[in-house]
Formats: structure tokens, sequence, C-alpha cells
């Protein structure tokens, strides 16, 4: 256990630190603290006087706890696919300007400096150093901007994947969180992606090459966006047509279940899995033929 | 550790339940299972812990043991864990199993809800005590070996690691096997693995495995 026994304060400290346990808002303590390391909590908060042995500690714990999580639930259920939108959108901003403006400071750093990684890894050895005059402050400063783009693209990334499944359980369930909140995105909103037939789901995202097609230019696209699952993308090309139509069924699916009800359904991923081993049979047994290889799975 | 009898936990019992023989425990029900006298089936085919108890692995579960449990979802295994054991934090991340774990919690008064990220061990170190005697993890989403290589901190030096690893979640495509090596692999960053075993036919393409800190 660790040394000192008596309760700390800040930000390595417990939930329970500086709390009144009969007037202040434990739940908020719950959702908003931190602390790296764990300690030994229970005997910290009967020492500090918080609680009066560990069985009040616990008692006190679990309530605080629970009126924690049930306000987190009901604030989640209140944020619908609106912010999905807008965090999968901001998502690619950041990346693609990050990218941009990385490459630009490490440029500009490489002329004053004379170094040579470019990219955000290249931004952050440039934003870690000490300029001395103005235009390395610029470039330097420049380079600063490129890193914290690139951590609010993660942020945005982590964003995503806590908050799809509640959104949408089947369809982030099925997909990916990602996956599930670009089609969200691409169809405008879950109502519209739940509305649409599945052969338009199977394309989006793929508008420009749709559009192609149309104007005679181009052959019609196979798949869109679900391109990028390993369900579509590990297929073999030959089969990557029909991989793409069976994925964006059951995708089409599961978006309506999430829509109407919102109830998680098993059946649903089992079938797209059988689906997939099929046509992944196909191929194998094809190789099995010509190689004499068995599959295992 | 070599008893070839079967361990379980206090408060764990093999109980005739609807003319069969079950694993059960003791508590409210919680997803419709099957109860007799008080006691609550628990089905290996539902809990991938359920699964390891079954199989005979050596879980070292004695009852009465604080735990610490990643991917709570609705609660089905975590209500039976908090049914034998001692202070249970239950960590889930998404709102809508947390709603039915909430009240799973209800009629349970050592199970702790907390809707956290489990990739994220520094939101819930103010709240989660040290030196916990188990951590059971069935997060079943990808990085599941960075998951419990991250909360190693919370378990005690002779505390054991309990998870499921789900085969699909890393790689929809790449042979299980494949990616149970490459999991038991990060896995020993932090951890000595002392059992594996799949959990078939309970669990399609999961590994069960035991560990303890190294
Ligand atoms: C297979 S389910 C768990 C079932 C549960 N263990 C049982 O047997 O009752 C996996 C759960 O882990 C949750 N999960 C996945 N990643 C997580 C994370 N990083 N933090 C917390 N929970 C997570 C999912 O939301 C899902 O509810």
């Amino acid at each position: 256990m660790s040394e000192d026994t008596d309760a700390t304060n800040g930000p390595d400290g417990g939930w329970f630190d500086g709390l009144d346990p009969e007037d202040d808002d434990a739940a908020a303590a719950i959702i908003e603290g931190r602390a790296e390391t764990p300690r030994g909590w229970p005997t910290l908060a009967v020492d500090s006087g918080f609680a009066d042995d560990t069985d009040d500690y616990y008692d006190r714990l679990r309530a605080a706890a629970t009126r924690a999580t049930r306000r987190t639930v009901r604030e989640r259920e209140r944020a619908d696919d609106r912010q999905l939108i807008h965090a999968v959108r901001a998502m690619d901003d950041c990346e693609r300007t990050a990218n941009e403006v990385a490459e630009r400071a490490t440029e500009w750093a490489g002329a004053i400096f004379d170094t040579a990684p470019t990219g955000v890894d290249g931004a952050r050895d440039v934003a870690a150093r000490e300029p001395n005059e103005a235009a390395e402050r610029r470039a330097v400063s420049l380079a600063t901007r490129a890193v914290d783009l690139a951590d609010e693209r993660d942020e945005l990334s982590a964003y995503i994947e806590r908050t799809a499944p509640s959104v949408a359980p089947n369809l982030s369930a099925m997909a990916g969180p990602e996956l599930a909140a670009r089609l969200i995105a691409l169809a405008g909103g879950l109502e519209p992606l739940a509305k649409k037939p599945s052969g338009t789901v199977q394309v989006l995202g793929a508008e420009d090459a749709l559009f192609a097609h149309l104007a005679g230019r181009a052959p019609s696209p196979k798949h869109g966006v679900i391109y990028t699952h390993d369900f579509v993308r590990n297929t073999r090309p030959a089969d990557r047509g029909s991989a793409a139509r069976a994925f964006a069924g059951k995708l089409t699916l599961a978006a309506r279940v999430d829509h109407y009800s919102g109830e998680l359904r098993a059946e649903l991923h089992e079938d797209l899995r059988e689906r997939i081993a099929t046509i992944r049979a196909r191929a194998d047994s094809e190789r099995a033929d010509t190689e004499g290889v068995s599959a295992d799975e | 550790m070599s008893e070839t009898s079967e361990r379980l936990p206090a408060g764990v019992e093999r109980r005739s339940i609807e003319g069969r023989s079950r694993l059960a425990t003791r508590g409210e029900p919680v997803y419709g299972e099957p109860t007799a006298d008080g006691w609550r089936t628990w089905d290996p085919n539902r809990s991938k812990l359920g699964a390891m108890i079954e199989l005979g692995m050596d879980h070292g579960l004695v009852g009465d043991e604080t735990v610490l449990y990643l991917g709570a979802a609705a609660g089905t295994t975590v209500s039976h864990v908090a049914d034998f054991a001692g202070p249970t934090y239950a960590v889930e991340f998404a709102a809508r199993p947390a709603r039915d774990l909430l009240s799973a919690a209800e009629t349970r008064d050592r199970l702790i809800p907390l809707l956290k990220d489990a990739r994220r061990p520094e939101t819930y170190g103010h709240v989660v005590e040290a030196d916990v005697d188990a951590i059971i993890q069935d997060v079943a989403t990808r990085g599941q070996a960075a998951v419990a290589v991250r909360n190693a901190r919370f378990l005690a030096p002779d505390g054991r690691l309990l998870l499921a690893v789900k085969a699909r979640s890393e790689d929809v495509t790449d042979a299980p096997a494949a990616v149970f090596e490459r999991t038991l692999d990060r896995l020993r960053d932090r951890y000595e693995i002392r059992e594996t075993e799949r959990l078939d036919p309970y669990h399609e393409d999961h590994l069960g495995v035991i560990a303890t800190l190294r």
C-alpha cells in the first residue's frame, strides 16, 4: 500500500476528498474526478473522517456512484445523432488540417533547424524546440497548432467510440463505432439512414463515383465508405461486390432496429457472419482445390 | 493449486434447477434466468466467467473478494459476481446497457456501477480502490489486452486477472488462434499467463485467460 495514509487533496486524491458527506454533490465528484494511481480509498476515507467505517464508506460510495451513473445515462441518451455527425466531420477536418499544417511547419523548420522528419510526428519534434528568434518562434508555434489539431482528432475519435454505441447499438456493433458514425453522417442522421434502401447504403460515400457512373463515364461503384470495413476489404476482389451487398443489407437492418427500437439484436450479427463466412468459404474452397490447403474457421 | 475436484467460490453452488444440476448464486433474478429456492441459474452460455468456471479453470475465486469488473454491460455476469463477492466495481461505458446495470444493482448493496471507459483508468482511479483481489474483464472491443494492461494498476500483487478474449473483436477476418497469440503476447507486458482455455462450446472463438501480475 501507499506510504502516506493521510487523505490527499488535489487531482490525485479520492472522490471523497474535501466532500461534506451531508451537503456536497458526491455524484459530480465521481463523474469529474481523476487519479492516475489508485490507493486504499476505503481506509483513507475512514481515517479522514469521511466515513465511520468501511461498511459506511461502501454505502456512501455506492449511493454516489449510482446517482452519477444514472445522471450520465440520462444525459447521454439525450445526446443524439447530431453530435455524432458533428464529431465525425470535425474529426476528418482536424486530421486533414493537422497534416497540412504539419507539412508546412516541418518544411519551414527544416529550413531553420536543418531537421528532417515531416508530418505530425515531425511537428511534435519541432513543437518541443526552444525558439531563439522571430522566425523560429513562428515555425515552432505553427508546429504546436498542428500537434494540437492531431490531439483534438484523437479526442474526437475517442468521443465517437464512446457515443456511437448508445446512439446506434446494432450499427456500431456491426460496423464499429467510427464507420457507424460515418454512415449516419453521410445519410444526414440515423432516421434518414434507417429509411434508405440497402443499395444506397452500399454506395454511401461514393457519391463522386456514382455521379461519374450516371454521367456515363465510369462503371457503377460496388461500395462506398463500407469498403473500409474488414468484411469487404479483406474479401478477395472477385467477391467484394457480394460481400458489400450482404454487409450493406445487414447494416440497413441494423440502422432500422436502432432507429425504431434501440434494442441490441444478436441474431442480426449472427446472420451477417454466416453470410460472410459463406462468401469466404467459396474462395477458400476454390483455393483449396488448386493448392490443397484447408481452411480452418 | 492442483485440486482436481471442482472449486467453487463460497456463494456459488450447483443446485438442481428445473430438473438439472446448474451453477447458481443467491440473489434477485436479472435476465429472466430460472430460479429455485432463492438461487438463480448462472448460465455459462450467457456468461464467459460462468463458462470459465464450468470448464474447471483455476479461477482462484473464494467468495467475498473485492472485484473490478470491466465490461459489465447490462449486468448479466457481474450480478452473479456481486452475489458471492464483496465490493464489486462494475465498469461499463455504453449508456444503454448501463441503464439495465442500474436495475441489477438496485438489490445488490455492494455492486458499484461506474459509467466509465476501461481504456482510461485514470478516470476512475479516484473511485476504484488499489489492490483488488480480481479483475474480471469481458469488453469484447479491439485492444482487449491493452485494457487489461492499463488496469493492472488496480490488482493486488497476489490477485488474478480473469479475462475473456473475443477473437472477432480484434480482427474479424484473422484466424482466432493467431489473434489469441498476439493478445497473450501483449498481456505479457504486465502479466504472467497461468492458464488459457477456449470457451467452446459455450462461446465460440473466445479464449479464457487466467493471469497474475509479473
Ligand atoms: C460482451 S459485452 C459484456 C457482457 C458481460 N460481461 C456479461 O457477461 O454480462 C461487452 C461490453 O463491454 C463494453 N465495453 C467495450 N469496451 C469498453 C470500454 N473500453 N470500457 C467499458 N466498457 C466497454 C461494451 O459496451 C459491452 O457492453
